[in-house]
């Protein structure tokens, strides 16, 4: 580089931490969104329908369960509206405005990152976590067109800054020479894929947490049906659960996100293995990081599983792919860091 | 959002699951107080356990936890240096992992015991189910349930008549239309015409299910491979000097060979490698990345028997096929030409000595022994710095990976090797239990320093030492080159991605191809047709809804073009919005847009 004071990789710096602060920006207006959008939805609905959902505007009083699923219904609708027909939450569109313009600069980062160092520029952690923070908010992005998960936005943006202002601080290291192991069609695959599966398992593993939430204030309030007025639980978890679909709703697309994610998954491991066996002479040979690769497929497919076992559907199967992507965000982190293997990529010493 | 546990209004069982799987009738009440079984009675009840959902389930999540201490635990099979070292550092905590088995993880009796179970409670369950689908796929589809305005997914529309047309007939023709139309989606269809009421019935997504059992089935595929794969699989591990030569043979070429249960190792294919030359460049300093090394090729020259010697080259990534076997290049090092002469001049020692690698510049530890034709038995140790550089505490270091500056620094040691009573020694360690040191900083003596092409004296007039300089005898460098090779054949590993492969086409088709029936019926109700169409999921299926409601509408759209029997009339369903279910689903296009049909 000729000596122009900045270069491309530094500039690749400046668009990620600017993607950054966008993305701060929009998870702030995410977050106001999700702290108006119930009192919002109430009174949208009052003015646009006839139908009355007595006392749902008014803090603070339990629900009972028919209001619980009225509102649900409307939420369900809501989820599926074109986008046209959506509900105008302004903030909501703020967020998703500004979480746009960060994913612009974000692209932008990672591009010229790739450029500086004339390869993909998933190579090493920092750059990993560049580009599947990338896929993450791309994929967020991307099924917005098909389902209104405008909800999601504040975790969307909150798991990306963390990911992405955590890799350029903790991760960071100059564009150096591929090493040879790293030399190999499989890496663009295999990696690749690998942090497409992660976007839309992170994805899912917010659905499953509102899942949770969902479910306990749809209990709660079963239960307010049958409680005395005086002691009637008060508290049903945050109010903008109202604005959501129900449980059942948010665990059916949890399980959609996750199963194109397990496809990815069992891409990944394939493409490892066959690149395994061209790098190290096996396919297979339990190093550290395919331990967790293989663990975190065994817990998905026991989260598949459990969606068909009696007993195990709803708040269950949650947990599993709770915990399942924090077995995905253990391998990409500690794993990566931490243990000792042949996947010494993380460039870090 | 249909799932599956809307299906519960058919009231159906289905028999190709599991008992317990989700969509299985609740087991009756009863069924809990189990009466006297005989041993027969128990042992299908331990079967029926065995292959349960939750069994499998439970397994499943056992083996993931069962994984994980094989990540923590330094494990023989991949890091048998970290067991070793583990070893030396807990000496208390180590026979105690040990007994548990926990540095063979992936081999241990109670790892085994999870995934055998597992897959035999797979094959258990995939068995009768694949008998089950065999006949599924024969059968016909289901009779139309009478009362379709049950089902979730449901729509209705009122149809007049043309005047002068038989209702019976229009009846008939208009569900001839939706069988075309069905047909052409993909679905078997099936006729039930029941007195003036005609219906077809539908189904599709028979792959579902094929591809579920395609799924398992492979899954079994792959663990076979892999355990007979295993027992025909040798890897063995080699080290060659640039200039000279490695014969394929345990006995004579490997330093190392780990052969397969069924291997026989007599009968690998005979031939030789020779390395030519070894590659590698080093991004050079005041770069980005200094030092670095990259683009390593071990450049050789096969020779099978009875063939022309062919050319090829080993890189990291790449590997050399050679009669069935596969050569990876694992490592390179630096092998110091040394000679060591006695007092009189005559060599009694001459080796390319290959020097391990310590750090990422190639400073590297070797060990010499000359065991005759000195007064004593002689050990040398020392670096071999392919850069050398002082460092400010006098220490000397390499700076660089490549040949910029070559240094060989050996300490002697006198006295008993141990190599005469047959004990079995590391060559690349010296035990000086037994000897005296000459040389070396501990001692207060300067170690002997040599450049290629320089000779020094050993102390006590043992003899001379020469670093030879290695282009003298025709090789491209000062020092000559080695490469470690790793030797493989594993004639499983095509098997196993071939079951993989078909594993991940199986789910594809398990988890995303919709299963569901349809049903049309056509009722004559005075001079109008009242048509009903009705969905039904089974298994996951998000988008029956929205099939339904096409059905509907390209219904009407084909009855409207063929006019048939429907007159101009868009006598609309009233009863369309029968189709929002307990679920309600006001969004759905089923419940809103009822069937235009003029
Ligand atoms: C090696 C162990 C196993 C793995 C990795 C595994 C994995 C999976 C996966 C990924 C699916 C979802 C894709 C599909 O529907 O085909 C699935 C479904 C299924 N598995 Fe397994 N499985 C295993 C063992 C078993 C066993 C032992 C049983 C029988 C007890 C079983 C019964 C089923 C059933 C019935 C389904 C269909 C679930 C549904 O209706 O959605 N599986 N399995």
């Amino acid at each position: 580089m000729p000596d122009t004071g900045l270069s491309l990789d530094d500039i690749s710096k400046l668009l990620v931490w600017t993607a950054v602060a966008i993305y701060t920006l929009a998870f702030m207006a995410y977050a106001i969104d999700l702290a108006r959008r119930s009192d919002q939805a109430a009174k949208m609905k009052d003015v646009a329908t006839a139908r009355t959902l007595v006392g749902v505007a008014s803090g603070g009083r339990s629900q009972t369960i028919d209001e619980v699923r009225a509102e649900e219904a409307d939420a369900q609708t809501q989820l599926e509206a074109g986008l046209g027909s959506r509900r105008r939450y302004l903030w909501a569109r703020i967020g998703t405005s500004l979480t746009v313009l960060g994913f612009l600069f974000h692209v932008g980062g990672d591009v010229l990152r790739g450029i500086a160092a004339e390869r993909v520029p998933w190579s090493n952690m920092y750059e990993f976590a560049l580009t599947g923070t990338m896929l993450i908010v791309a994929v967020y992005l991307v099924v917005l067109f098909r389902y209104d998960l405008r909800f999601l936005g504040s975790f969307v943006t909150g798991l990306t800054i963390v990911l992405l202002g955590g890799a350029i601080l903790a991760y960071y290291v100059e564009v150096v020479p591929l090493a040879d192991p790293l030399k190999s069609v499989w890496l663009v695959i295999h990696v690749f894929v690998a942090s497409l599966a992660t976007a839309f398992l992170a994805l899912a593993f917010a659905l499953s947490v509102l899942q949770l939430m969902q479910s306990r204030r749809e209990r709660l309030a079963i239960a307010a049906l049958d409680a005395d007025e005086g002691d009637k639980p008060r508290r049903q978890g945050p109010r903008f659960l109202r604005t959501l679909p129900s449980a059942d709703a948010l665990e059916s697309l949890a399980y959609r996100f996750t199963i194109i994610g397990f496809i990815f998954w069992t891409f990944t491991l394939i493409a490892g293995s066959i690149w395994a066996n061209d790098a190290w002479g096996r396919y297979w040979g339990f190093d550290t990081k395919e331990v967790w690769t293989f663990v975190v497929w065994v817990l998905y497919a026991g989260y598949i599983h459990a969606r068909a076992t009696r007993g195990w559907r709803g708040t269950r199967s949650a947990w599993l792919s709770i915990v399942g992507f924090s077995a995905v965000m253990f391998n990409f982190t500690i794993v990566n860091q931490f243990f000792k293997g042949l996947h010494v990529y993380s460039g870090l010493n | 959002m249909s799932n599956s546990r809307s299906d519960g209004s058919s009231g159906r069982t289905d028999p190709l699951r599991p008992s317990d799987h989700a969509d299985a009738a609740a087991p009756a009440a009863d069924g809990i107080t189990q009466p006297a079984l005989g041993v027969v009675g128990w042992l299908r009840w331990a079967w029926r356990q065995l292959t349960s959902m939750r069994t499998a389930l439970v397994l499943l999540l056992m083996l993931a936890v069962a994984a994980i201490p094989g990540s923590i635990v330094p494990q023989r099979s991949a890091d048998p240096n970290g067991v070793s070292q583990f070893r030396v550092d807990n000496p208390d905590l180590f026979p105690i992992l040990d007994g548990m088995q926990l540095f063979d993880v992936y081999t241990s009796a109670w790892f085994s015991a999870i995934y055998i179970l597992l897959f035999i409670s797979l094959i258990g369950c995939v068995i009768p189910r694949t008998k089950h689908h065999w006949q599924a796929l024969r059968a016909r589809p289901p009779r139309t349930p009478v009362r379709l305005a049950r089902l979730d997914d449901h729509a209705e529309v009122v149809v007049p008549v043309a005047a002068g047309d038989d209702a019976v007939v229009a009846a008939g023709r208009a569900v001839d239309l939706a069988q075309a139309q069905l047909k052409r989606a993909g679905y078997r269809v099936e006729r039930y015409d029941r007195g003036d009421v005609a219906s077809v019935s539908a189904e599709r997504g028979y792959l579902r299910e094929t591809g579920n059992l395609v799924f398992h089935g492979a899954l079994v595929g792959v663990l076979i491979a892999v355990g007979i794969g295993g027992g025909l699989t040798y890897t063995g591990q080699t080290v060659i000097t640039e200039g000279s030569s490695f014969v394929n043979s345990p006995g004579l070429g490997y330093t190392s060979f780990n052969p397969g249960r069924f291997v026989d190792t007599g009968a690998l294919p005979p031939y030789t490698v020779t390395l030519d030359s070894f590659d590698v460049t080093y991004t050079p300093l005041g770069e980005q990345g200094q030092g670095q090394a990259g683009d390593f090729a071990a450049h050789v020259t096969v020779q099978e028997p009875g063939e022309q010697p062919e050319e090829g080259s080993i890189r990291v990534n790449h590997p050399l096929g050679v009669a069935g076997e596969r050569l990876y290049l694992m490592g390179n090092g630096y092998a110091p030409s040394i000679t060591v002469r006695n007092p009189d001049g005559e060599v009694v020692y001459r080796e390319d000595v290959e020097f391990l690698p310590q750090d990422a510049n190639m400073t590297s530890l070797g060990v010499v022994k000359v065991p005759d034709g000195l007064a004593q038995q002689v050990g040398l140790v020392g670096f071999f710095y392919p850069s050398a550089a002082n460092l400010a505490t006098g220490a000397i270091s390499s700076a660089f990976g490549d040949l910029l500056n070559p240094l060989l620094t050996l300490d002697v040691y006198v006295g008993d090797l141990g190599i005469d009573d047959g004990t079995p020694r590391n060559v690349y360690a010296l035990d000086t239990g037994d000897m005296t040191q000459l040389t070396g900083r501990a001692i207060d003596v300067d170690s002997i320093e040599l450049a290629p092409g320089q000779t020094s004296d050993l102390p006590d007039g043992l003899g001379t030492i020469t670093f030879e300089d290695a282009t003298q005898q025709g090789a491209p460098e000062a020092v000559k080159r080695y490469v470690s090779l790793s030797v493989h054949r594993d004639v499983g590993a095509p098997w196993v991605l071939g079951f993989a492969v078909l594993a991940l086409a199986g789910l594809l088709a398990a988890l995303f191809v919709p299963r569901r029936r349809m049903w049309v019926k056509a009722t004559p109700t005075g001079g109008a047709l009242h048509i009903e169409y009705a969905g039904l999921a089974r298994g996951e299926d998000p988008a029956i809804a929205t099939a339904v409601a096409q059905l509907a509408r390209e219904h009407g759209e084909a009855l409207a073009g063929a006019g048939a029997g429907a007159g101009a009339g868009a006598g609309a369903g009233a009863g369309a919005g029968a189709g929002a279910d307990r679920e309600g689903r006001p969004g759905d296009p089923a419940s809103e847009t009822p069937p235009k049909v003029d």
